[in-house]
């Protein structure tokens, strides 16, 4: 609150209803909703409701169903940040050693951030067509016959490469403004301390990029558990059966298409409690965000 | 002793060709990079140019056939869905409505909630501003099922308020001009009270324009998520003439597993729609558009 | 230690800037030499070339023997403290002072006495597990030079390193680093717009403008010979009085607006002229010159009486026992420190 403030009584509040009436209705009310129904069993048949308690928490740490989606979440957000940081970092770094040509590759390399998630599953799926997708004769090449939408790990696999390639640019513009912000007398002084860029990079401008990485990774987390529904849901061609899907997208299954209201409440609130997790753990990071400065 | 002068010029050396390998390493890396990120949109666009018998065929193409008018045309303008009464220009205009509506009503909104916080002596400024908080816990698709149903209650499923109103229940923009407004010297306020400006013309007159560089960066990053919005389209709009052009692209892949031959080229000339105006407002907006998503996300 | 050799030295931005004209010029193993000039004179990237972190497009560097011309900074033997001091803001001091040694391969144990030498030197020893971020300016500075002292190197670089203090610490650091150098003995090139610091510091001054060289000589002659009205008005505070005169067929030198000064005009001269008058090189009371005071501003040991003289803006300076006032005071003007300078290109004549 600025010191210099307005006292006003009624504009302040007049100001901030629109914001706050929105987030009552479509966040606390839905929000305490399914916290509600997931305690309860829905009638299939649309008769009403049941009670049952904690039922519907152990029946999802009892599903086998739900522990391979939620080991496959892990799975794939672990593999789609690790690569999807690693190769923006690379191409970061790169971008800003480069003298001539920065600004068109951050150009060329940026504008993916601007596809929608199914756009880039349905050119994954163009991708990897089993008759004559490019990767798909790529893959073909070692003697890997790939199998999109059939084979479990196959469309795993194809699932995570598009994944990995929509979520570049963002880290990759985090990277490079995180590059561009250490003070060119410190990696001067570097030059001048150091002739190896590999030392250098590791010792000096790696751990002053270290909160930004720290930034990224639980954006990479939330991105790989949530954004990634439009890719998934496309590249499956709507066929969820046997083919790998992370647990936002067996909420969405469950509560629409199985009707299974009760569980898929549950899951949200276990998904819940997850992000409440991250995000406390985010930004306690972020005020102790290793300021050297 | 000093041999001064800038008279004197000794044999200069001729200038040396820094040929560095590192360099070439380096941009080596960058094409391959920029190859990887272009390739799907060369092959897309490409291989749109030609009739779906030759795409199923002969999957995607690196040179150029004959149809892409053709098919830019049908996708556009060509009436299909179950209906028969929606084609491309009608779910372009669909995007840009849920786009800028979305952009702009948040920019309207989450500007207004940050002004009262910061500028305001309220005495639960700081409650209003956890319950706000609070929102950044949990994203649309975890709370998808609960808010479906209460835009059913409300009366507001196919309809274009139904489609925006839900996604701003977010807090990143008013987190983000938070932060703005209070990096905002103090002096000015007390400079405009002392010339009789009270906090609705010092919002309008001074607050505001001192905005403009973070609103155009915002705007664009919210057009942007608006515009590629997904699930919550898909499943607030049944009817097919509220169909914005992503919720296009899944209808055209559930086709692809029915129909004998899929419209592959229209389809791919869709994706292409479908992606440009984002695209094209990043790249040319990138200054603006690196700003606040660096700015907006911390 | 080494000698620093720079033979038609020229550095041009790709963008045609000319930053540095082609000059050349030797440090002698040992001296404390100082680049000063107003902003964007090309001092700093004068420096940065001898470097490395800018390329020379012309011209050959030596250090030592060695041409460095195409050797990386770090393999140059040079040590560089900069302006804000760019210390590695994630290392406590002791590893930011021992960041340079151990990337040379010294053992552990040579590199922690050696920085604890160092850190005695400049009284460091209590700091040295802390992080930049806990230490004040003098105290960032201090260790910047830590860094540079701990490689005993063959040549320090300074790049405007007091700039960032207080005027109070500036005064002091100045006269620490001057000592320091000496102890070491060191070749060292020190960067600075400051023209006290660069006479107070300095063995030999470099004045550089535009990119150009103007003057390479002693303090002393720097402040008794200026080889330009530049040099002459860029050095020394308060600046040298300069007027517009003209040197008659009589040899006489009267002041345009036609008061005549009591000076000898040089011999081959002749027309429009500039006459240079250092403001303590005159004495009042005594003398036929009629000076015109406006203002007199108080230093305590000095008073500066600003005016005019023959109607051209004019400064004396006086000691504090002289009292002075508003008014018109004859002023005597002391032949021998005179200067005089072509009025078309401002070089000594």
């Amino acid at each position: 609150m600025k010191r210099a403030g307005f006292t006003n009584p009624w504009l302040p509040i007049l100001l901030l209803v629109p914001q706050l009436s929105i987030i009552v209705v479509f966040f606390y009310w839905p929000a305490a909703w399914a916290i509600q129904s997931s305690f309860y069993l829905q009638d299939p048949f649309g008769f009403g409701s049941t009670f049952v308690g904690a039922e519907n928490y152990t029946d999802i740490a009892q599903s086998v169903e739900y522990r391979k989606v939620a080991w496959f979440t892990v799975y794939f957000t672990a593999i789609v940040t690790f690569l999807s940081l690693s190769i923006a970092l690379l191409l970061a770094v790169k971008a800003d050693n480069v003298l001539r040509g920065a600004k068109t590759y951050r150009t060329l390399l940026m504008w993916v951030y601007a596809i929608a998630p199914p756009v880039a599953g349905f050119l994954g799926i163009m991708f990897f067509d089993q008759s004559h997708g490019p990767l798909t004769r790529f893959f073909g090449f070692f003697g890997w016959d790939f199998k999109l939408g059939v084979d479990y790990f196959d469309t795993a696999t194809a699932m995570i490469i598009v994944a990995v390639w929509k979520q570049i640019p963002v880290n990759f513009i985090f990277f490079l403004s995180g590059l561009q912000s250490i003070p060119r007398s410190v990696r001067e002084a570097a030059l001048i301390d150091n002739n190896s860029g590999v030392r250098r990079f590791w010792d000096v401008t790696f751990p002053l990029l270290a909160p930004t990485a720290f930034f990224l990774l639980i954006i990479n987390i939330t991105y790989a558990m949530f954004d990634t529904f439009g890719i998934i849901d496309t590249m499956m061609k709507g066929e969820p059966g046997a083919n790998p899907m992370t647990l936002v997208y067996k909420v969405y299954l469950d509560g629409f298409r199985g009707n299974d209201l009760g569980g898929s409440s549950a899951q949200s609130v276990v998904l819940m409690v997850l992000v409440l997790v991250l995000t406390i753990f985010q930004f306690r990071l972020i005020e102790r965000r290793i300021h050297y400065t | 002793m000093a041999d001064l002068t800038q008279t004197q010029i000794a044999q200069p050396t001729p200038t040396r060709l820094r040929f560095k390998w590192s360099a070439v390493f380096d941009h080596l890396v960058l094409i391959a990079g920029s190859l990887l990120m272009l390739m799907p949109l060369v092959y897309a666009f490409v291989t749109a140019s030609y009739d779906p018998v030759t795409i199923h065929r002969e999957g995607l193409a690196l040179t150029f056939g004959d149809q892409l008018g053709t098919n830019f045309e049908k996708a556009l303008l060509e009436k299909g869905g179950f209906t028969k009464t929606v084609d491309g220009m009608v779910m372009l205009k669909n995007s840009f409505i849920l786009g800028i509506g979305f952009a702009v009503g948040k920019i309207i909104i989450s500007m207004m909630a940050a002004y009262a916080i910061v500028y305001f002596r309220l005495r639960f400024a700081t409650f209003a501003f956890w319950i706000i908080f609070t929102t950044l816990l949990l994203p649309l698709e975890v709370r998808i099922l609960p808010s479906y149903e209460a835009i059913q209650r409300l009366g507001m499923a196919n309809t274009y308020s139904g489609l925006i109103v839900p996604l701003i229940a977010s807090a990143t923009g008013t987190f983000f001009f938070r932060q703005f407004f209070r990096a905002v010297p103090e002096e000015l306020v007390e400079a405009a009270r002392i010339d009789g400006a009270g906090p609705v013309k010092f919002f309008i007159d001074i607050l505001v324009p001192l905005s403009r560089t973070m609103i155009a960066a915002i705007f664009i990053i919210m057009f942007v998520f608006g515009w590629n919005q997904y699930l919550w389209p898909t499943l607030i709009t049944t009817d097919e003439s509220l169909f914005t052009l992503v919720r296009g692209i899944k209808q055209i892949v559930l086709t692809y597993s029915d129909a004998a031959i899929p419209e592959h080229g229209q389809a791919l000339a869709l994706a292409i729609v479908a992606m440009l105006p984002p695209v094209l407002i990043v790249i040319f907006f990138q200054s603006w558009f690196v700003k606040g998503l660096t700015e907006s996300d911390k | 230690m080494a000698q620093v050799a720079l033979e038609g030295i020229h550095k041009v931005y790709p963008n045609g800037f000319e930053a540095v004209q082609t000059c050349s010029f030797v440090i002698q193993d040992g001296e404390f030499v100082v680049l000063v000039g107003p902003s964007g004179c090309g001092k700093s990237t004068l420096l940065r070339m001898v470097a490395g972190l800018e390329e020379i497009t012309e011209g050959t560097l030596r250090i030592g023997d060695r041409v460095v011309n195409d050797v990386d900074p770090a393999d140059r033997n040079i040590a560089m403290v900069f302006q804000n001091y760019a210390l590695y803001p994630h290392m406590t001091v002791s590893k930011n002072m021992g960041y340079g040694l151990k990337n040379r391969g010294l053992p552990k144990a040579e590199i922690d006495a050696k920085v604890q030498e160092a850190a005695k030197m400049l009284n460091l020893t209590d700091y040295l597990d802390r992080r930049p971020s806990q230490l004040s300016g003098g105290q960032r500075q201090r260790v910047a030079m830590g860094r540079a002292i701990v490689r005993q190197p063959d040549l320090f670089l300074f790049d405007e390193p007091l700039s960032n203090l207080d005027a109070k610490l500036r005064n002091q650091m100045r006269i620490e680093v001057r000592a320091l150098q000496r102890r070491l003995g060191t070749t060292a090139v020190y960067v600075t717009h400051d023209q006290v610091e660069a006479m107070t510091m300095a063995d030999r001054i470099i004045v550089l403008n535009g990119g150009r060289i103007e003057q390479i000589g002693t303090p002393k002659e720097i402040y008794n010979a200026p080889a330009s009205t530049f040099v002459a008005s860029f050095m020394g505070a308060p600046p040298m009085n300069v007027l517009n005169a003209t040197v008659g067929s009589d040899k006489h030198v009267t002041l345009d607006e036609g008061l005549e000064l009591p000076v000898a005009a040089p011999a081959s001269s002749s027309g429009p002229i500039l006459v240079g008058i250092r403001p303590e090189d005159l004495t009042l009371g005594e003398g036929s010159t009629p000076f015109d005071v406006q203002i007199v501003e108080e230093l305590g040991a000095q008073r500066l009486l600003h005016g005019t003289l023959g109607g051209q803006a004019f400064s004396v300076s006086v000691s504090k026992d002289h009292e002075a006032a508003t008014g018109t005071i004859p002023v005597g003007i002391n032949p021998g420190a005179v200067h005089f300078f072509s009025r078309d290109d401002g070089f000594r004549i």
